[in-house]
């Protein structure tokens, strides 16, 4: 029986809409322990023995199927890096949720790196949900440093969606996927940082066979003094489509760094990037105004719905 | 009831002082729809950004029944109750129709709520409700939901300034009747329409045509319009679309 403290409890409903044990396959990590796993017929989760982190190995043709691996770190001053490999086996469907919350009530800094490793088998498709949040009144930094990984086969399909809203002082955030003939890869970041936090965010994207292709999009919004840095790279190496658009906006003392790059290296390779910057406008907070809210609400609002 | 008592609007961009509003007072009486005429540039759609708090005049005073909300700000006049439909209406990426429509109503607007609002304005809800009030709807489409977001409010005053601006003629001709069932079940309240239409002009129960920033002429429909006909301020849907 899966014990958890109330801040456990918080911070796993924050990163995974968790309010109970999950059904289905999950691996539950709290201050660097597993506190509960469960495989079932078609999803196997087996330790790692060499370093931490686990195996995830879901069988060919499995359907309708998830995962949860949630990681909460409550304990101050824990710092670790946690490789986590998943193997989806030909034409399964499944869902991945994945995420981290961190609450730091100390001076010392928490940091959870997460290398997430993906191999999807031909015709399979992934879907996966990441949230990363942080809490806690300490002075200790929450740190978190994604490392994600995907190697797709043949006509595979992965889905991503990587939220970070809150509470997150530093990120580093890698990804990279390499997309073999007719698979597909479809990216959705939301991002909200604000204090004095950074956030930095590489993609590098290959589409090495025909027909494959990738829409990486990110939304974000930096408040107060933080930064961001969206580098979203997709090389076209076959007949391909790529597309990768930073959509942002500023606020207060916020600053943002957006470098879309395209690489064509196939005369049939299709690609697209945009990027825009700017801070709401006026026009949206005073429509909202004349419909009851106070700018501040609007803000809010505003804000809210550019996330969703 | 709203009441313009000799408001002025200045914009000194340049040290110029240019003066938009020239002492304009006028009475909108409740359960009447008003309609603002006149030539381009000639300070119409000032006055509607003035009575919704998005200017504030130089000098006058703005009344809403009685209490006078000249240095109220907008939000303070919207929960007053005054409406403003936009020119041009504002897009919002991630917020849907329903969520703006809520936002108006001011309450937990049931679906069937928010499909009546948009059954009024000739949209069909199920098409549109979760849909994003972003640039993937046209300008008519837009049209009629910024339409919808007033209805919502259920204002003691609503403003559309030039609800036929950039739509095409058939949404038009639909708009046309969407103000005149308005003006149907209008009780307890006003209508203050920006218009060039004759159309429009048409169901007014009152014309007021402004120009160089005064009142030119103002009194009812059956006085007014027969001075306006051929002239620029009423400008027949056809005309003007092409």
């Amino acid at each position: 029986m899966i014990k958890l403290d109330e801040i456990q409890k918080r911070l796993l409903r924050e990163v995974a809409d968790l309010h109970q044990v999950p059904e289905g396959a999950y691996n539950i990590r709290s201050n660097s322990a597993a506190v509960g796993r469960q495989s079932t017929a078609n999803i196997e989760i087996t330790p790692k023995t060499d370093v931490a982190g686990i195996d995830i190995r879901v069988r060919p043709g499995t359907k309708n199927e998830s995962v949860h691996i949630p990681v909460v770190m409550t304990q101050s001053g824990l710092k670790e890096v946690v490789y986590n490999d998943f193997y989806i086996g030909e034409g399964a469907d499944v869902l991945i949720v994945a995420g981290c919350g961190i609450d730091n009530c100390g001076t010392a800094d928490s940091e959870h790196d997460g290398v997430h490793r993906f191999f999807v088998g031909k015709n399979a498709k992934t879907r996966y949900v990441e949230k990363h949040y942080g809490s806690g009144s300490g002075t200790g930094k929450r740190i978190l440093n994604p490392g994600t990984e995907v190697y797709q086969d043949e006509n595979s399909v992965v889905e991503m969606e990587m939220v970070q809203i809150k509470g997150v002082d530093d990120t580093v955030r890698t990804t990279t996927a390499e997309l073999a003939a007719g698979a597909k890869l479809v990216v959705r970041e939301r991002l909200m940082t604000h204090g004095e936090q950074n956030a930095v965010s590489t993609y590098v994207v290959s589409l090495n066979g025909d027909g494959a292709s990738a829409d990486v999009v990110s939304r974000s919004v930096a408040r107060d003094k933080s930064y961001q840095k969206f580098d979203a790279k997709i090389v076209g190496n076959a007949a391909c489509s790529g597309h990768t658009e930073c959509d942002s906006i500023i606020m207060d003392k916020g600053r943002i760094l957006a470098v879309p790059g395209l690489e064509a290296n196939n005369v049939d390779a299709a690609l697209v990037h945009e990027a825009a910057i700017g801070k709401i406008a006026g026009e949206q907070i005073v429509k909202l105004m004349t419909l009851g809210l106070t700018e501040a609400e609007a803000e809010e609002q505003i804000i809210n719905g550019f996330l969703r | 009831m709203l009441e313009l008592q000799n408001i002025s609007f200045q914009v000194s961009d340049d040290g110029s002082g240019k003066e938009i509003i020239r002492d304009v007072s006028l009475t909108v009486p409740d359960n009447e729809l008003i309609v603002i005429t006149g030539p381009n540039g000639g300070g119409k759609s000032t006055l509607a950004r003035l009575i919704a708090g998005i200017e504030k005049p130089t000098a006058g005073r703005i009344l809403l029944d009685g209490e006078d909300i000249t240095d109220k700000s907008v939000t303070d006049r919207a929960k007053l109750g005054v409406a403003f439909a936009f020119q041009q209406p504002v897009r919002f990426k991630g917020i849907r129709v329903v969520d703006l429509l809520r936002l108006a109503s001011g309450k937990k607007l049931s679906v069937a709520g928010a499909c009546e609002y948009l059954s009024a304005v000739g949209l069909c809800a199920n098409d549109y409700l979760e849909r994003e009030v972003n640039a993937s709807l046209s300008g008519g489409e837009l049209k009629r939901i910024e339409i919808a977001t007033v209805l919502a409010r259920g204002a003691r005053l609503s403003v559309f300034d030039e609800p036929e601006a950039g739509i095409d003629l058939w949404s038009f001709q639909n708009l046309i009747e969407v103000f005149k069932n308005l003006r149907k079940r209008i009780v307890n309240s006003s209508l203050l329409i920006i218009s060039h239409q004759e159309r429009i002009l048409n169901i007014a129960d009152e014309i007021v045509v402004i120009s160089a920033g005064q009142v030119e002429r103002q009194g009812s429909r059956a006085e007014v319009l027969p001075t306006l006909t051929g002239t620029r301020a009423a400008v027949k849907g056809c005309r003007k679309a092409q």
